[in-house]
């Protein structure tokens, strides 16, 4: 399918309030090229918890998104610290967050593993000290819709 | 239920999205964890919690809902409501504590709708 649109944004890590900008700016550009409310509902959550999780972990980094038809791709990158165990961190409630994360309304180990349930696929490259990338899939057509 | 009925229900003050009190809502959560929101909630329209910070906002703009409440008398700074104003959400405030806001509205038929598996 022909690719729609890319986008591309810096992630502050500084800055917890503007933590989600990227995630509403999406928002909007999936929106006014009509795609389905779930699957708009579905890439921004993925996406913003991909972002929470920047600023939280890696002090920020850059997202990119490209859209086509069928298929949203989102690319997270950073360089923060890495993933130490993948497979830890992607189980519910598992997280390595601060206390004042947690008093922000996050940081329960839920971003990961709703990144998985949002996304129709998802993969992580990361190395220790010298960052990690995301990438996910939505696709406009799926059962993940129904979510 | 109508938002008006929810802020007239907590007798809550209007803090923005007054043109929006007429909107019609069908199921509410409560929670000061964003995480479990965006994790469990399905559908829901409204957010009641004890929160104030501008991730309560966009974590209600990312899951479509109509109306935030924030419980025990807490008042967003202007720059939070200015973020609600712009996506059109009705944030509502209520001297009421969370168990108790989530208790009044459950009782008038607003219920918790589904969640997700």
């Amino acid at each position: 399918m022909s690719e729609l649109l890319t986008l591309k944004y810096t992630v502050h890590g500084d800055n917890f309030t503007g933590a989600g900008e990227a995630s509403v700016s999406m928002k909007r550009e999936l929106r006014q090229l009509g795609f389905d409310a779930n699957v708009i509902r579905r890439a921004a959550i993925a996406m913003y918890e991909g972002e929470i999780n920047m600023v939280i972990h890696a002090e920020g980094g850059e997202a990119e998104v490209i859209i086509s038809e069928d298929r949203i791709e989102i690319i997270l990158r950073d360089e923060g610290p890495g993933i130490a165990n993948v497979e830890l961190a992607m189980k519910d409630g598992f997280s390595t967050a601060q206390d004042n994360i947690r008093a922000l309304g996050f940081g329960a180990g839920m971003g990961l593993p709703n990144m998985k349930r949002y996304s129709d696929d998802m993969r992580i490259e990361t190395e220790i000290g010298k960052g990690t990338t995301v990438y996910m899939t939505i696709l406009s057509d799926s059962p993940k819709n129904a979510l | 239920m109508k938002i008006s009925e929810i802020a007239s229900l907590l007798d809550a003050e209007v803090l923005c999205g007054k043109e929006n009190l007429g909107g019609e809502v069908k199921s509410a959560c409560g929670s000061d964890m964003m995480s479990d929101v965006l994790a469990f909630v399905k559908d829901q329209a409204v957010l009641l919690t004890g929160l104030l910070n501008p991730q309560v906002i966009r974590t209600a703009m990312m899951m479509d809902m109509q109306c935030v409440v924030f419980v025990r008398g807490k008042k967003p700074t202007p720059d939070v409501l200015a973020l609600a104003e712009n996506c059109k959400l009705t944030v509502l405030t209520t001297n009421e504590r969370l168990y108790t806001a989530c208790g009044k509205l459950y009782a008038a038929g607003l219920r918790g709708g589904d969640l997700i598996e």
